[in-house]
């Protein structure tokens, strides 16, 4: 009976210690990280005077802060908090505008451009190295020839100095 | 042939980046076509009026055309805006009167959150209804580019004057007795 109960004990422990670590990693991730006003500032916009939150001055940007420092005091998370600001503030609040209708094209055209720049130098540079290669190996121009009578005017000259 | 290829997509590309960019900045531009035709006495029908905007502090909602009939003050207000909160006593006296002549304020908040809307509505003790712009499409309709701002549609639905200041002196007052009459 004691054995039994010594038995209990020993597998309880067992699972105490494997559950314990377990059980805080699990509350760890369950709990979101408490947002802050500074990062959130980073993220949004001053609605009327369409600049970063962070560095906006004036009144509307304040209000905007306090409402945003009341939604941290209730303990709401930045994404719980990002949405309040769009259902208050709609879209335009967001630094990041949701990618659909010609806000796309924030998302789509410097991609497109860096692609494009991409493509446009490696169709132009192999075919720039192409002919720069043909041009070093080309033969240097020569001089034209002399006809008889320069050639041997020529030699007569160089002769005289030979002495 | 080949040789004019890229040089000319290129030229393709960037013209059509800069038609984008106009395109965007006449999207972003506000609309001063309505105060050109209201200074002129060709009054245009009030943007937006089927537009269903939420009620501050209610689940409902409400639109311009809902009150198609009335005279109709529209005053665009954010609680933390000075002049806004300067002006909301004319606004709530003439409300007052108003109300004896089948004509009503309308206020739209505009970049402003709920909570401080009703604040500020209980605070200057407004009795006029006040719905909520959120995306600001409505008041965009009108020009809008600040707060406050002030319309008036006539009975057929159609902007008779504005101001896109904040109110002073005995404007609405006047404004108010010339439409009225005109409609009456």
């Amino acid at each position: 009976m004691i054995r039994i109960a010594r038995r209990a004990g020993a597998t309880a422990l067992l699972i105490a210690l494997i559950a314990a670590p377990l059980a805080l990693a699990s509350t760890t991730a369950a709990a979101a990280p408490r947002a802050s006003l500074t990062d959130i500032e980073s993220d949004v916009m001053c609605t009327s005077c369409r600049e970063p939150l962070e560095v906006a001055q004036s009144p509307q940007a304040d209000s905007e802060r306090a409402y945003i420092r009341g939604l941290i005091a209730q303990g709401e998370t930045k994404q719980q908090i990002l949405n309040n600001l769009v259902a208050q503030y709609g879209t335009a609040v967001l630094g990041k505008p949701p990618a659909h209708g010609f806000n796309l094209t924030v998302y789509v055209i410097p991609p497109a451009i860096v692609a494009a720049g991409a493509a446009i130098l490696a169709l132009t540079l192999p075919r720039w190295r192409r002919r720069t290669r043909a041009a070093a190996r080309a033969p240097a121009a020569t001089a034209p020839a002399l006809d008889p009578a320069d050639a041997q005017r020529l030699e007569q000259e160089l002769s005289q100095f030979r002495g | 042939m080949r040789r004019f290829a890229i040089p000319a997509v290129a030229v393709f590309v960037a013209a059509g980046l800069l038609a984008l960019l106009a395109f965007g900045v006449a999207h972003q531009g506000t609309n001063s076509s309505i105060d050109a035709k209201v200074a002129r006495g060709d009054y245009p029908v009030a943007p937006g009026a089927h537009m269903l905007l939420p009620i501050l502090g209610s689940s409902g909602r409400e639109s311009l055309a809902d009150l198609r009939g009335k005279v109709v003050v529209i005053n665009v207000f954010a609680s933390w805006c000075d002049p806004c909160a300067a002006e909301a006593p004319i606004l709530e006296q003439e409300q007052r009167q108003l109300v004896k002549h089948d004509a009503t304020i309308l206020g739209v908040t505009y970049l402003d959150n709920s909570s401080d809307s009703e604040q500020f509505v209980h605070q200057h003790g407004i009795t006029y209804p006040v719905v909520r712009d959120v995306s600001g499409n409505f008041v965009r309709g009108f020009g809008t580019s600040g707060v406050p701002e002030t319309y008036v549609i006539n009975r057929q639905g159609r902007i008779v004057a504005l101001s896109r200041e904040q109110l002073v002196g005995d404007w609405l007052q006047q404004t108010m007795t010339r439409v009225l009459a005109q409609s009456a």
